[in-house]
């Protein structure tokens, strides 16, 4: 059930994919290089009955939201890398208090204000959490604008069955760039009066209740230490739940593969180019593609051929991030290196060939 | 065909984007994969401008590029950039109206529009990009002629819907 395809900027389809994965709710800032999903929201979030809320900053959209999904409101936020870093407080209420939200990093080049162009340096940003304390978000990181669509679109009903925000992490150049889509069909959205039979712990007010007067409470605070731990478990429990449920990824040409690269994202493609380089070498490459960075696909490195590979090269736009999770994957199986650029720069496919047959050759 | 891979590249507000916007759109309705990828920041403005589209049978995978099987440089800071980067055997599309060198390589098949000439004659300079997207479709039939007139359909709606016949005698070179 979808429509045929459209041609559309990356950020413009972010914001159509929420829409109609039922979000009725976004409160954002501008910030490059994201500022069409805010600016797509003024415009079409009011047709489709929902509401926008430029806010004053980067806190104050977090906190409306927390305040927004406490009342049981589907909400969506979106972001760049500096504004998700101001909003890392509130994730950590939010994941405390089990808040549902659908939040998005269109990720750009850091550290500091940084510049414009894409980046991938927020990988241990939202896998290890910026916020205090004990929680965990689970982030995917689409490689291509219709794989954003799907996951924006289930990524609504994600956050609510998980009570927890779900991150879609992409970087600027998948929100700039334009590919032909094709649009899921608009989700059924309750009406207000029907949230506090859905969402049964939501603080929607009594009056759509039916007479239930037993007291909804949503927070984060805890005094007592026995409660605080019991909570903490709980919540870890639920995370246990989410590392085997929420575990995704792809893996190409891996049998008989001399060499590995993983990759996530936009990055990814330049990857599966450049497994296409290194074939035209006589080099044989294969690729994993974490889809989920947290959870990380543990089992996808499972699936290398260990008779045959001799290096994994994790390839990303920072000085080395998830090449941390790639080497706790491969726990001692095989070596880990990186490739990598930053601040903005993107490799080509054929740097990071270059990259991937240094690094065979270095270990001869 | 496989793949073909482009750069349009000029000054901000010589229409480079909507070149590649309208061939990326031309290759959707071909039923083709397609990217686009505009360079993006504080260079749009009045500084240079360009983007890359790849067409292909295939998933694109990159839609970054390193070298191209059709460049189309409008000013002469984006020959000197691109004009490297276009495979042996390819072609560029220049604006030689404006563009004070004449191409370095004879590897290539450099195609020279004159752009101004050709606008004077149609009595309007601001087609300039369609007098040039033209060209490029018509000379290597990345994709087709009837599709990006499907493609006008579109982009030209409502009141700009009075632009078309315009557009349509400015691609074809009438």
């Amino acid at each position: 059930m979808t429509t045929d395809k459209v041609l559309m900027k990356g950020n413009e389809a972010f914001a159509e994919a929420a829409i109609r994965g039922g979000a009725r709710m976004y409160f954002g800032y501008p910030i490059t290089p994201q500022s069409e999903v805010p600016e797509y929201m003024s415009r079409e979030l009011p047709k489709h009955g929902g509401y926008f809320v430029q806010a004053e900053s980067e806190l104050g959209a977090i906190n409306m939201a927390y305040g927004a999904g406490a009342a049981g409101g589907t909400v969506f936020i979106s972001s760049s890398s500096p504004g998700i870093a101001l909003m890392q407080e509130g994730m950590s209420f939010l994941c405390s208090a089990e808040v549902p939200l659908l939040a998005m990093n269109v990720s750009r080049g850091g550290p500091g204000i940084g510049g414009i162009q894409p980046g991938q340096a927020d990988y241990y940003q939202v896998t290890r959490g910026g916020g205090n304390g004990d929680y965990r978000i689970p982030v995917f990181a689409p490689s291509s604008i219709q794989e954003a669509v799907d996951l924006l679109y289930e990524g609504t009903e994600l956050a609510q069955q998980w009570r927890n925000p779900i991150m879609i992490l992409a970087d600027g150049m998948i929100g700039q760039m334009m590919e032909p889509v094709r649009l899921p069909e608009f989700k059924p959205v309750p009406k207000p009066n029907e949230i506090a039979g859905i969402r049964d712990w939501a603080c929607t007010g009594y009056n759509d209740r039916g007479g239930d007067h037993n007291r909804r409470v949503v927070k984060s605070l805890r005094m007592k230490p026995e409660d605080l731990e019991a909570h903490v478990e709980k919540l870890f429990e639920k995370y246990a739940r989410a590392e085997k449920e929420l575990c995704r990824y792809e893996t190409e040409n891996l049998k008989g593969a001399e060499v590995v690269l993983v990759a996530f994202g936009t990055t990814a493609r330049i990857c599966r180019e450049a497994c296409e380089v290194l074939a035209e070498q006589g080099i044989k490459a294969g690729l994993i593609r974490p889809i989920s960075l947290w959870p990380f696909p543990n089992k996808a490195f499972d699936e290398i051929d260990f008779g045959a590979t001799k290096a994994v090269v994790s390839v990303e736009l920072s000085m080395g991030q998830m090449i941390t999770d790639v080497k706790l994957a491969l726990n001692g199986r095989l070596p880990a290196f990186l490739a990598h650029r930053t601040g903005g720069m993107v490799p080509t496919s054929l740097e990071v060939a270059a990259r991937a047959k240094a690094v065979l050759e270095g270990l001869k | 065909m496989s793949t073909y891979k482009m750069f349009f590249a000029g000054s901000g507000g010589q229409g480079v984007l909507l070149m590649g916007q309208i061939i990326t759109y031309a290759a959707m309705l071909e039923g083709k994969e397609a990217t686009f990828l505009p360079s993006y920041g504080p260079e749009m403005r009045g500084g240079t401008a360009n983007c890359t589209v790849v067409v292909s049978d295939k998933p694109v995978s990159s839609p970054l590029i390193y070298e191209a099987d059709i460049a189309v440089v409008m000013n002469r800071p984006s020959m000197d950039k691109f004009e490297p980067m276009v495979k042996k055997g390819g072609f560029m599309f220049y604006n030689e109206s404006i563009i004070d060198r004449k191409p370095a390589r004879d590897d290539i098949k450099s195609v020279a529009v004159d752009l101004a000439a050709r606008c004077a004659a149609l009595g309007n300079d601001k087609v300039a990009n369609m007098v040039m997207l033209g060209e490029v479709v018509r000379g290597t039939g990345v994709v087709q002629v009837e599709t990006v007139f499907k493609v006008f359909e579109k982009v030209f709606s409502g009141r700009k819907a009075a632009l078309i016949p315009l557009n349509k005698q400015a691609f074809l070179g009438e």
